[in-house]
This record gives C-alpha cells, structure tokens and sequence, in this order.
C-alpha cells in the first residue's frame, strides 16, 4: 500500500504524539529523576550489595520463568491454531485469564495453594521444599504474571501463514521437526521475538504478586521492583529511579538481542 | 499429516504447565470465594462498593481497550510501513510500561499529570487518571500483536489493488485490516484482562476514593486487609468470570472475523 | 504437524532447571540467624538496633534476616508460613491475629509494657510554615482546607486517623451521633485516599492537600530525610503503640526474646526516639520533643479495637462505607 506523503506523515504524527504524552514523557521522567544529581549517586544507589543481590534475582527469575513460558507458548499456540480438540475455546480464553487477577490475588491464590496449609503445602513442608516465602515461590508468580505472552503473539502470525508450507514441506519427507525449525518457526519468528521481550518486560517489572509470595527478606529474596518500593519507603527517589532505569534497559536490551539474532538468522537462511 | 502421539504429548506436558500455574491457583481462589457458601458468595460480590468498583473497572477497561485497538494498530502500522529516523528508538521503548516498577509508574504519572503538573495538565484522583494509567500500562498489547503480522503480511495483493485503483483508505480496509483483525483482537483481548486485574500503576494516581475512583483490584485488596479473605476472592471470582465472558466473545468475535475476510 | 520429542526435551530441561532453581533456594535459606519481620516505618531504627544489639553480651553472634513491609503484609505473611523470629508490627491488632492463628503465645501483651515497644501519636501534618492555621480538629473541616488520610480499608494505619478524629470529638463533650457526623464532614474534604500511610505522605509532598494526617514519628522521620513540612499536636489526640513479639516456635527463642528485651532498654529506647518515636520508659520522654497533649485518650476508652472495627470499618455495614458512600455518590454514575 502506498498512501500519499501527506496522509503518511499525517498517520506518523498523530502515532508519535500518541507515544509522546503517554509513553515518552513518563519515561523520559524516570531517566531524568535518576541522573537528577549526577551520575555518581544513581551509579552508587544501584551497585550496593542489596541492590547487586535484587537485580541478580531478578535476571534467575526471567532466565527460568521466559524460557518455560516460551515453550509453552509455542506448544498452546500450535495445539490452539492447528488442531481441533474439546475444550479447545475454553482453553483459548484462559490463557489470558492470568493477567485478569489482581496482583495481590495471585499471591493469595499460590499461598493457598503452595503455602502452609495449602492443597499442597504439607507435602511440599513432609519434603522439606519451600516454594512459598523463597525462590521456587517467586518464580511461580512470575510464570503466572508472564504466561499468556508468547501464546498470544505467536498465534495470529500462525493463522496468518497458513499450512501450505508446512504440507508441502512434510510431502516432501521432512519429519515434523524439521518441518516446525525450517518452514514454522522462520514463520514466526518476528512473533515469537516481541512475545518474549514482552515477558520478559513484565517478568522484570512485576511487583504485585512477588511481592506477596516472597517475604520481603532483605538480600535473599527481594528483587528489583521490591528493592525500588524499599527505597520509596526510604525516601530514596534517586535509588528507586535509579532501579527503575536499570529494568529498563533491561527490557530494552532483551528487544536489541532478539531483532540481533532475528536479523542473523534471516541473514543465513 | 499431524502424527498424533507427538501433538497429544506436547498437549499434554502444556496442560500439567498451565494447571500448575494457573489453573490450580485459580480453582484455590474460587473454592476460597464459596468458603461461605453461596449466600457468602453471592453477598460479597453484590455489596454496593464491590458492585461500584466493578462497573468502574469493567467500563474503563472496555474504554482503554477500544482506544488501544485503535492506537496500537496506528503505532504499528507506522512502526512497519513507515520509515524515519529514529524509528528503532521508539520501537525500543515500546515494552517499558511492562518493565517499570508499577509504583514508579505511578509516581512519574502522577508528577506529569497530577496537582504539579509541568504542562498544566492536572487529571490525578479523577476518572481520568484511572483510564490514563491503564493506557500506560496496556501500550504495549496491540502494538506487539499486529507488528508480526504485519512484518509477515504479503504485499502483492495491496500492490495489485493500488494498481487496480483502489484508493490507500479502501486497500487498508478491505485488504490490510481483515488480515490484521485476530492480531488486534488478540492484543485487545490480553489489554482488556490486564486493565482488569491493575492495581500497582493505579494506587497513586488514582486517589482510590471508594465509590469514585476505587477500582476492583483495590477494592479486594481492601477486603484482604480487612481479614475477608472470602469475600476477595468472591469478587475476584466475578472479575475471573466477566474476563473469561469477555475473552470467550473477543475469540468468537476473531474468528468471524477470520472466516469471514478470508 | 508437531511431533517433536525435542520440545518435550526443552520443557523437561526447563522443569529441572525450576527445580534446581528451587533447590539451591531451599539450601540457601536455612541458617541459623535470627529472622526478624517488621512494617516498614522503623527500618532505620533496626538498622542501629541490629549492630546495638550485637555488641551486648547477649547479642553476641546472632546474625539476623530482615523484612520490612506494610504491617498488615508481614502479619498475613507469617500466617502464611514465613519463617520468622521476632515480629514488630505497627498495631496491637496485627499481633492479636498471629496469635489467634497460633503464632505467638497469648502472654505475649503482659508485662511493663504490655508487650509495646515504642508510642507515637496522630499529627495534623501541614506545609511548611502551616500557612492555613491548621491546629485544631475542627480546623480540618473549614471551608477550602484539603485533608489527605489514607483509605481506612486498605490501610490499617488510617484507621488510627478516623478514631483519633472521632475520639477527639467526644473528649470536646460531642455525643456520638455529633461525632459521627464531624467524620461525614470531614471525609467530604478528603480528595485523595491512598492505599498506604507512605503513599499518603508522597501525595501530599507532592503538592496535593493542606493537611495530611500522619503518625507523629512519621512526620518526623519524613522531617529528617528532608520532606518540606511541619507539623501541629492537636490537644485531643489518639495514642499510638506498637507492639514487638516472640514467635513461639521459633528455634531461636532465647535469643528472639534477648532481642525484644532489648528493644526495651534505655539504649534502644533512645535509638527509636531518635528516628521520632516516643519511647514507652516514660522517664525517657524529652518533654520538649515529646509533650503530652492535654486530651491524649486511647483505643479502649472507644471500645477497643474488636468492637471498632466492627462498628466502623467493617465493608458491608461500618459507618465508614456510609460516610463514603455518602461522598461519592454526587459523582458516582
């Protein structure tokens, strides 16, 4: 489609003074409060051993909780788009049922489920696992808060490309593997790229549900977005800004290495 | 041509997932919301507060929603088609209302769009500011969601319709924009479950007036605080339950759409 | 299409590494420190409690794991199973809930100081220089004067501002209804409710209200880190304690109950009053920093907390969903 100069600009204008007030602005805040007074204090507020501790949490629980809910994702989107089964509607709808709860809710629900006294929690305590009040608990939250993402970015390019492909390339013998790495997943690969920043943006930001699961324990199991509310309390602005900006650029360095390997591969193949 | 065993296996292992992590959790807060039987149930969910939250929380999102449907496509568009310098700046900033800190999020609002605002804009602790947080937060579905498909689209047919005469308005709407429909329906969808669920970028700027400006996320986190733990989940319950009825019409509503165009 | 035992492979592969995720947790958390679960406020009294403590003969070599976080929170949370040593709460009804659920033993309130560690009392917080003349009770509801209070349902702590509001009306010689009826009007000048004391507070530092009504060490500690505001002691007003307790079955009790008697000596007591707080030793309060207002009343003298959490706060029928609703309906679609 080729519209005119004019309606192109028009179109372009309006898309970026949308993002300007709504989106540019706040962050441009966020930048400019954490280096308010100069890079040394910001630098200082996020390099303290608390600080190292909360991000490095932060990062175990993308580097689990992403990688399982990309697998899943792929898996529910090709179950949910090229196979009919029962229940398959219901299925489709609750996926995105996860960001519907409250955050404090989600916490709720995985005490009681994984919590002591919960359906699980005295076979998990006869076992000497704590998921709730750790790590394993954390993460849990962070799986929730982060699942549908994949799933539903992969889903429309799927339906988009159709099968051809896929049964032409199976015709020809490939084994279904082959046939998902060589033909599906070149396919969705652009999807499949913004469904994982995606989660990974909301797994980093994340405050709510973690929060309520992970007992607040200061150098084990406060993560990033809890050490910024930390430092709200303490009226650390520059600490909490300073945090903020860090998650940031985590999610926009998580964006830069995808389209990096998105190019590489379109380069090779 | 599926070989069977391998698609019920994968379906399989994604089922024991989901139910761990979701779906397990989620039965734990409904059976929690009948703790006192159904009258309980139905009581806590009916009171006039929870009732005034909801309303407010299902209109402002069916509203966030609607805008981002149209904005988002927008924002893509230009994103795909469009070309101008700086574009992958602004194609980087895209997620970061998912990678802030919610209360951040707040705070920063509040300092551009509240009783100190730079540019004279005061909306704080009105409905406004309830929809403003939620378009901050929700950004990022729809644009995400028709990006891909837009990157994946094939433009032989739009060329053809250009050169057959149609105008650019009618080759987007009869050509690009049914192609694009289960992408928007599907950001819109996930948009509309999250507006749904906000509580963390809302608190501060909001002003959580009961019967104003509280949404339900707050209402329930007032309930919990107030040890009636039942009644929380009750009212979760019925925000589970509109969500899933929403989601159910959205999905029906995309593939219509789908058969219809294609 | 997908047959893809590959993929199977990459889920099991994720699955064992959420395990051993959780694995390592599980080893990394089991130590022998004393955990300690405290609401957000004190923060930096524990940190120059902690070291104090640690260079006593008692405190000799007790390492300690620290939370801070809303007091209704970390209350919820040890119900919940979060291991914990020592908790010090911002009322006595946090505590109350932890030993009903079996938590803390019951004696828990006996005792000197009936189990609190430190006092405060509710402020009327003001701008600098309190440019509208804000000092008593019935300033609050003149015309134009903007009242920030947190929203007493998510917040524990602004319930604490709504008896201490109500209170004072009745220690002026008001009846009940008439004090009822100062809390309607005074919620019709409140703007902004948010969900915590602290946000409360950034609400107001951050331009919005003439009067924010606060705990005093609050006030005081957003004083000290440089927050422009001052604060007025209205005559009548509600005193606050906190409370520090023992989890029974904590495997460290002897030094869990070191620690909480150690937060009742001089030593400590001057930390907190340090960082704002009125020490519970009455021969420690500095009369200068600390008067006494001449109507200070407590919970109990209005009814205590069961019996007011009932009548006002309770979500279906409290006399503070009335006074809400009261207030939005105007608005309300």
């Amino acid at each position: 489609m080729t519209p005119s100069r004019v309606s192109r600009i028009t179109l372009r204008t309006v898309a970026l003074g949308y993002l300007a007030v709504l989106l540019a602005a706040p962050v441009g805040l966020v930048f400019y409060r954490t280096f308010e007074h100069g890079f040394g204090p910001a630098w200082q507020a996020v390099t303290t051993p608390e600080a190292l501790h909360a991000f490095w949490l932060t990062i175990l629980m993308v580097l689990v909780a992403v990688p399982a809910n990309t697998v899943f994702g792929v898996i529910t989107a090709i179950a949910l788009v090229r196979h009919r089964f029962p229940g398959r509607a219901l299925l489709n709808a609750a996926i995105d049922l996860p960001f519907a709860v409250s955050p404090v809710v989600i916490g709720l629900a995985l005490i009681l489920v994984y919590g002591e006294g919960g359906w699980f929690g005295s076979w998990l305590a006869d076992h000497g696992i704590q998921v709730i009040f750790a790590t394993p608990g954390m993460i849990l939250a962070t799986m929730f808060v982060s699942l549908p993402f994949v799933v539903r970015e992969v889903m429309p390019v799927l339906r988009e490309i159709g099968t051809e492909q896929e049964q032409a390339a199976s015709t020809l013998g490939a084994s279904s593997f082959q046939t998902f790495w060589r033909i599906t997943l070149p396919a969705i690969r652009w999807a499949l790229t913004y469904g994982v920043v995606l989660a990974t943006a909301r797994a980093l930001g994340e405050f709510g549900a973690v929060s309520v699961v992970s007992g607040k324990l200061q150098g084990q199991t406060e993560t990033a977005t809890l050490f910024v509310e930390q430092r709200f309390h303490q009226f650390d602005l520059t600490g909490a800004y300073a945090a903020s900006f860090v998650l940031a650029m985590l999610a926009i360095a998580t964006l830069l290495s995808m389209n990096l390997a998105n190019r590489r591969k379109r380069v090779a193949s | 041509m599926p070989r069977p065993t391998g698609a019920a296996h994968g379906r399989g292992a994604a089922g024991i997932y989901l139910s761990l992590i979701v779906l397990i959790p989620l039965a734990a807060v409904v059976s929690k919301g009948f703790d006192n039987g159904w009258d309980g149930f139905w009581s806590a969910a009916t009171s006039p507060a929870s009732v005034s939250a909801l309303k407010l929380t299902v209109v402002a999102s069916f509203i966030v929603v609607a805008i981002n449907g149209v904005t988002g496509t927008l924002i893509a568009w230009v994103l795909v088609r469009d070309d101008f310098r700086g574009k992958s700046i602004v194609n980087s900033l895209i997620d970061l209302p998912f990678a802030l800190p919610t209360i951040v999020a707040g705070l920063t609002l509040l300092a551009l769009y509240g009783p100190r605002s730079p540019v004279g804009v005061d909306v704080a602790y009105t409905r406004i500011a309830v929809g403003l947080a939620l378009l901050f937060v929700t950004l990022p579905f729809v644009v995400r969601a028709v990006q891909p498909v837009l990157i994946e689209l094939d433009r032989d047919m739009e060329e053809a319709a250009a050169s057959l005469g149609a105008g650019p308005l009618t080759v987007f709407r009869r050509i690009v924009l049914p192609n694009l429909w289960p992408a928007i329906l599907a950001g819109v969808a996930l948009g509309f479950a999250r507006s749904i669920g906000e509580f963390g970028s809302l608190v501060l700027i909001s002003g959580n007036l009961p019967f104003k400006t509280e949404v339900s996320s707050v209402f329930i986190f007032g309930q919990i605080e107030s040890d009636r733990v039942a009644a929380a989940a009750a009212v979760s319950v019925v925000l589970l339950a509109i969500s899933l009825v929403v989601l159910l019409a959205i999905s029906a509503l995309s593939r219509w759409a789908g058969r219809h165009d294609a | 299409m997908p047959k893809s035992p590959s993929r199977i492979r990459i889920a099991a592969v994720a699955v064992a590494l959420a395990a051993l995720a959780a694995g390592v947790a599980a080893c990394g958390s089991s130590d022998s420190k004393l955990s300690l679960v405290v609401y957000s406020t004190p923060q930096e009294a524990y940190e120059q409690l902690i070291p104090a403590f640690k260079k006593t003969a008692a405190g000799k070599g007790v390492g300690f794991n620290q939370s801070y976080g809303a007091s209704g929170d970390q209350e919820r949370a040890v119900e919940a199973g979060l291991k914990a040593d020592v908790v010090a709460l911002s009322l006595a009804p946090d505590v109350e809930k932890l030993v009903k659920a079996g938590k803390v033993d019951a004696s828990w309130d006996e005792g000197r100081y009936h189990g609190f560690v430190t006092n405060s009392v509710v402020v009327l917080a003001t701008r600098k220089g309190n440019p509208k003349h804000i000092k008593t009770w019935d300033d609050l509801v003149k015309p134009g004067v903007e009242v920030i209070t947190p929203n007493p349902f998510t917040s524990g702590g602004a319930r604490w501002n709504v008896m201490a509001a109500y209170g004072a009306q009745l220690e002026q010689g008001k009846s009940k209804q008439q004090a009822l009826d100062y809390l309607d009007n005074l919620f019709k000048h409140v703007p902004v409710q948010d969900k915590s004391a602290r946000e409360a507070l950034q609400t107001f530092v951050g331009g919005k209200g003439d009067v924010l009504l606060a705990y005093e060490n609050e006030a005081i500690n957003a004083q000290q880190k440089g927050q422009s505001l001052d604060y007025t002691l209205p005559d009548q007003t509600i005193l606050i304690q906190n409370p520090a307790a023992v989890i029974k079955d904590s495997k460290h009790l002897k030094d869990a109950r070191a620690f909480v008697d150690f937060l009742r000596t001089d030593q400590a007591q001057k930390i907190y009053a340090g960082k704002g707080y009125r020490p519970v030793v009455p021969s420690l309060v500095d009369k200068s920093k600390f008067p006494t207002p001449p109507q200070l009343f407590q919970i109990d003298k209005l009814g205590g907390w069961s019996s007011v959490t009932d009548e006002f706060f309770d979500p279906d029928k409290g006399y503070l969903v009335d006074i809400e609703k009261a207030k939005g309906v105007p608005t309300a679609k």
